[in-house]
């Protein structure tokens, strides 16, 4: 209390110490460097950051104001990155100071909504109380609310989030995620959950280049390389995935490269009786992308893979 | 039963220290959940010593990661037995079993009437003692 009425009016305090001190530049790197693309996703961090530093110093100035409402709605096509994103912001917000401990439970509808009446309540606040302190992501929120089934247990789940959200923003954040025109409907059907949560955030799809390094920063964080002619190869082959059906942006860049370290595999393989280097089991070559279907046959088999047989 | 100078019922941790404030129990949460210990609110209107088994107030809680929850849970039962004895539990599972590590009262009725001894008189000039509590004179839900 000392301390706030020491402050007089004409007292001005460092933005520049604060933000040194908080860390916060180094989340935000960290952040570039690891998520290739998603502009509008790191903007928006970077504005929450700023409000929360900024709420920090009006508190020193006995400036007080409502705890910011951070529930935020993560849209977008599958593969956008909404998982990834919310796994670090957990992270984030403890850094911020926002959260106290910093932990993310992850659930879909079967954790929250129970099977017979009288079981949906419990269920939902057990996942409520543990995720409390972090961040509750709910995953495909939109299956939380069926309207074809007008029993359906999902409605009295949405109601006790709702409740939560209002009374509890000191105790965590819900972040829901889905894909677009399903949140919208969503959203449509439960106006309250819309004005309850103050970020919409939307996940473009990647683009060709974004794709190329996203597949460059797994394979590194897998200990793989490219070759050079691999990694032209590769750049090829990202355009003709995407014109094929059921492109999921950065998870069918990661399936592909699962499909060429298994080419690579084979290929290593088949030319046993030479001597390996550390390099040779590193490199994805050319050929280990090149003989995927997608080149020889411009098609991919109904299940989605896409290694010739 | 009633000798202790505040005149109140003592059992469990802290109960010889005035009533914990919120901001005492979430630190004693806390200490709990950093050892890993599962939490569960109680609550009864017989407070005799013996009575060791209280009724739950929802099932006990584990894998929580912040007291925010608990107290939560603490307040529901408040609101709905504002005249009962709650008790916060923690219970440690190392022992291959949830055995009791933790046990503090966090609500207490408005007036304690206390126990009265009973004495019997048995064969010979023998004496057997009872306690027993006033409140439990009345009927279940009525007592405080």
């Amino acid at each position: 209390m000392m301390s706030e009425q020491a402050i007089s009016d004409e007292t001005t305090v460092d933005l520049e110490a604060e933000f040194q001190a908080s860390n916060i530049q180094e989340v935000l790197d960290k952040l570039d460097r690891e998520l290739i693309g998603l502009k509008p996703v790191k903007t928006r961090i970077r504005e929450i950051a700023a409000l929360l530093l900024v709420d920090r110093l009006r508190k020193q100035f006995a400036l007080t104001s409502e705890t910011p409402s951070l529930h935020m709605c993560f849209t977008g096509n599958p593969g956008t990155g909404k998982t990834t994103v919310a796994l670090r912001m957990a992270e984030i917000l403890k850094r911020l100071g926002y959260v106290r401990e910093g932990h993310l439970i992850s659930v879909t509808r079967d954790d929250l909504v129970g099977q017979y009446i009288g079981h949906t309540a419990p269920k939902t606040k057990e996942v409520v109380k543990k995720a409390m302190g972090g961040v509750l992501f709910i995953d495909e929120a939109y299956y939380l609310y069926k309207p074809e089934n007008e029993r359906d247990y999902g409605q009295e789940s949405i109601e006790i989030l709702l409740q939560v959200m209002e009374n509890n923003r000191d105790d965590l954040v819900v972040i829901l995620a889905g894909y677009q025109n399903r949140m919208n409907q969503f959203f449509q059907s439960n106006p309250g959950m819309r004005s309850r949560i103050a970020h919409h955030v939307d996940f473009p799809d990647y683009g060709t280049d974004e794709l190329l390094a996203i597949a460059k920063l797994m394979l590194a964080a897998q200990n793989y390389r490219f070759s050079a002619e691999a990694e032209k190869a590769f750049a090829e082959y990202i355009p003709l995935r995407m014109k094929l059906g059921h492109f999921a942006n950065a998870r069918s860049v990661r399936n592909a490269l699962d499909r060429a370290r298994l080419r690579q595999a084979n290929r290593l393989f088949g030319s046993r009786n030479k001597n390996l280097r550390k390099i040779d089991l590193m490199t994805l070559e050319a050929e280990d992308i090149r003989a995927s279907r997608v080149f020889q046959e411009g098609a991919l088999d109904l299940d989605g893979d896409e290694t010739v047989k | 039963m009633m000798t202790n100078p505040n005149g109140i019922v003592t059992q469990g941790q802290f109960s010889f220290l005035p009533p914990l404030t919120d901001e005492q129990i979430t630190k004693q949460i806390k200490y709990a959940l950093s050892k890993g210990w599962a939490i569960s609110v109680e609550y009864t209107d017989d407070p005799h010593p013996r009575n060791t088994y209280w009724e739950m107030f929802g099932a006990p809680m584990f894998d929580l990661k912040d007291p925010a929850g608990i107290l939560m849970e603490i307040n529901n039962c408040r609101k709905t037995f504002p005249n009962h004895y709650i008790r916060v539990m923690a219970f440690s599972s190392v022992y291959g079993v949830e055995s009791p590590t933790m046990s503090y009262i966090v609500n207490r009725p408005k007036n304690e009437p206390g126990f009265g001894l009973v004495r019997q008189e048995t064969d010979g000039r023998n004496i057997r003692y009872t306690i027993h509590s006033y409140a439990t004179d009345k009927p279940e839900g009525e007592r405080y």
